[in-house]
């Protein structure tokens, strides 16, 4: 705002009288409407953007939803409408209560391990101490192998008769030497989700560590010392300092966390397809499986829009909260 | 907040009309190119099919030059990675830009010709007379032929020479025998057998020799035939003598697990020739899949790839694109792709001088002539009948329930 001419732009349009009289007849437009105008141009390229790119998408997800969409529509062009009939079927399948379930015991399991590890991990890295910064960056690596490779690697390792975790509770005599004895990490429907759930939390750690621990680069020090000064112990600083201050990181962390987990395919489809007997569908699996498998486009995204419905409720509440600590 | 202010010059937005201008008239000058390249003589033609790796890659693309130039036509071939190609061919249908000549794998052919997207064969001549019936079967939608299928494969039992002699038996040929002889084999980490069940179709492919060799059948599978064969699988899970990762394993896991001698015995097809024959401590022979009851008739599920000639609305391509596909399919190629890929001819006449010629794939051969197409009774339903095979399969070998209860479940969705 150092601009003078920016600055009388800006009283320009806050009192329009003025500038509709010392710019009148201009091209028949006030410098008020220019101004407005250009304004809107302005926005043009970001709603472009949301209307071609996110807009476009969900409108047509939810339309296709209500379709009979299939293999012949991609050559014809014409899709029937089905009213609620995908939904119906949806909902009604048997897998779907499973998928339900699923998807709920995944996100929070997935939530609750990645979130208090990585916190976890960003509060010991809060301190200094030799080779801490290479360790940081070590901890990124899950990240930045690939989804698939990372997911074979683990495919791999919790094989129930080969792998390299089962071999290693033989040898610490965890379990029998026999195949039969092994626990069947991807294999046993009491077990397969479990291990999907854990694999997963390997993969978020360094998201949630790398951002909880910028957050608590952001307290100040001086409230630490002030507090310390006061007598406050670890526990109570922690309690009193960091978390009030982290409330915003944490509700980034867990908001988005939430909407990542809702929509993990890659891993799931991964490690166990889905299986063993839909112990591991989730509502994201089963939106694709219809989609790309079966080719039934219309239930794929019926299924679809109810994650995104879900994902919605979360974003609205991230919001809400925002707007709150903003207020606050 | 900033406010823009009024230096914006009226230039710079027509600049920035112009230029949105100049790209609509260059995306309506391509779409008007492509237009009138369709009235054009055909010089060329595009051939798309999902044979992306070598060897497959180079064969295939071979054959398709050697016909192009019999026809007097280039060939712009497309090799897209299988996983890949039916969302490909799906976006070149919406786009109206699918390729002249086009190769589906066999299931997927009825639903592409449901949709209107293909031409049946019949309009140029083409017939599939002296073809395996099952291959016919699979290529034909309402009464009407297609596809045209050069070459298949299916799957067989193949077993390891030196375990089976170090136990003292011979290839299983029943049920009965097939139990007995896997336990036989089983001893420390090894297991006497290994197929692959997970839930993918996949899995349901790997089913349907047991299945069908029983009277099963895909349009209801909550019977006691299917019932029994389903049976077999959760008792040889449960003597020891088979792996409870199966549900977990590929066609390709098993074959890792039968190269690396953790299985005596496994169910898979000739496209792992190859890879096994590339581990020399390995004796390995293939027999076909024990049936039932001595002296019943194997019934396995038919493999392999249909060339197409998709609706482009250009009927001088098209014809073009017939005769390809005719050349593709002629006793010459059949012999040469079976050879080459390890697979066998789709025409019974060629049969008995390929084993002459093909040793290794006398199983094979003898596995194909009764074999029957995934999507011969159900077409486009296929898929649906697929699922629920692979879901039943699964929870029976999970412990879910029995099998009877199992198949029931999934039969009712």
């Amino acid at each position: 705002m150092a601009d003078p001419r920016a600055a009388k732009a800006v009283v320009g349009v806050n009192t329009p009288t003025t500038a509709r009289s010392a710019e009148a007849g201009f091209r028949g437009l006030s410098q008020a409407r220019r101004q407005r105008m250009l304004e809107l141009l302005f926005l043009l390229p970001a709603v472009a953007f949301l209307l071609v790119f996110f807009g476009y998408p969900i409108v047509e997800n939810v339309v296709m939803g209500f379709e009979r969409y299939t293999t012949s529509t991609f050559f014809t062009g014409h899709a029937p409408w089905a009213g609620l009939a995908n939904y119906r079927a949806v909902l009604r399948s048997s897998v779907f209560t499973e998928a339900a379930r699923n998807t709920l015991l995944f996100t929070v399991g997935s939530i609750v391990g990645q979130f208090t590890i990585g916190l976890g991990l960003a509060l010991y890295f809060q301190r200094k101490f030799p080779l801490s910064g290479l360790l940081r960056s070590l901890l990124l690596l899950p990240w930045l192998i690939p989804l698939l490779a990372a997911t074979t690697v683990w495919k791999w390792m919790l094989d129930a008769d080969n792998g390299v975790i089962n071999r290693l509770l033989v040898d610490v005599h965890l379990t029998a030497n026999h195949p039969g004895a092994h626990p069947g990490w991807l294999t046993s429907p009491s077990l397969a989700l479990v291990s999907v759930i854990l694999v997963n939390i390997w993969i978020g750690i360094p998201f949630n560590a790398t951002i909880l621990y910028g957050g608590l680069r952001d307290i100040p020090e001086h409230l630490y010392e002030a507090a310390a000064l006061d007598g406050a112990t670890r526990w109570r600083a922690f309690r009193h300092i960091t978390w009030p201050l982290m409330r915003p990181v944490v509700n980034v962390v867990l908001v988005l966390g939430v909407v990542y987990t809702l929509k993990v395919i890659d891993i799931i489809l991964g490690l166990t397809g889905g299986g063993p007997a839909n112990a591991t569908q989730t509502i994201a699996t089963q939106s694709y499986q219809l989609s790309f498998v079966q080719f039934d486009f219309g239930q794929g995204a019926a299924a679809g829009n109810i994650l995104v419905v879900i994902s919605l409720v979360f974003a609205v509440l991230y919001l809400r909260a925002n707007r709150r600590a903003v207020t606050a | 907040m900033t406010r823009f202010p009024a230096f914006l010059s009226r230039s710079r937005l027509t600049a920035v009309t112009a230029l949105a201008v100049l790209i609509a008239c260059a995306a309506y000058g391509a779409a008007t190119s492509a237009a009138a390249s369709k009235t054009a003589r055909a010089t060329s033609i595009r051939v798309v099919d999902y044979y992306a790796s070598e060897p497959d890659k180079s064969i295939v693309g071979g054959v398709l030059n050697a016909c192009g130039k019999s026809v007097g036509v280039k060939i712009n071939r497309d090799a897209i990675p299988g996983p890949n190609l039916i969302q490909k061919v799906l976006q070149m249908a919406s786009s109206h830009t699918l390729p002249d000549v086009l190769m589906l794998d066999n299931p997927d052919l009825q639903q592409f010709a449901q949709s209107g997207a293909l031409t049946p064969l019949g309009n140029y001549g083409i017939t599939a007379k002296g073809y395996q019936k099952g291959v016919v079967a699979a290529s034909t939608y309402k009464g009407k032929l297609y596809g045209l299928q050069p070459i298949t494969n299916s799957i067989a039992l193949f077993y390891n020479k030196d375990l089976l002699a170090k136990a003292g038996v011979t290839p299983p040929t029943t049920w009965a025998e097939l139990r007995a002889d896997a336990k036989k084999l089983t001893s420390g980490s090894t297991y006497g057998f290994a197929l692959s069940a997970p839930a993918t179709y996949e899995g349901t492919w790997q089913f349907m020799p047991f299945m069908w060799s029983n009277g099963g059948d895909e349009r209801n599978i909550a019977t006691p035939q299917v019932a029994a064969a389903l049976q077999l699988l959760v008792d040889l899970k449960s003597d020891g003598s088979m792996s409870a990762s199966v549900v977990n394993w590929s066609q390709g896991d098993v074959d890792d697990q039968f190269k690396a001698g953790n299985a005596a015995m496994m169910v898979n097809g000739p496209w792992q020739f190859p890879v096994l024959n590339a581990v020399t401590s390995l004796h390995y022979g293939v027999v076909p899949i024990p049936v039932p009851k001595a002296g019943g008739v194997p019934v396995a599920p038919l493999g392999g790839e249909t060339w197409t000639v998709p609706n482009t609305g250009n009927t001088a391509h098209e014809q073009l694109a017939a005769k390809v596909v005719r050349c593709i399919n002629s006793d010459k190629n059949e012999l040469l792709f079976g050879k080459k890929r390890q697979v066998v001819p789709t025409k019974l006449a060629l049969l008995p001088q390929f084993v002459r010629a093909n040793p290794a794939l006398k199983a094979f051969s003898t596995v194909v002539r009764t074999a029957r197409a995934r999507t011969g009774e159900l077409g486009a339903n296929w898929p649906k009948a697929a699922t629920k095979i692979y879901t039943a399969e699964q929870c029976a070998l999970t412990g879910q329930g029995t099998p009877e209860k199992c198949l029931a479940q999934a039969q009712n969705g």
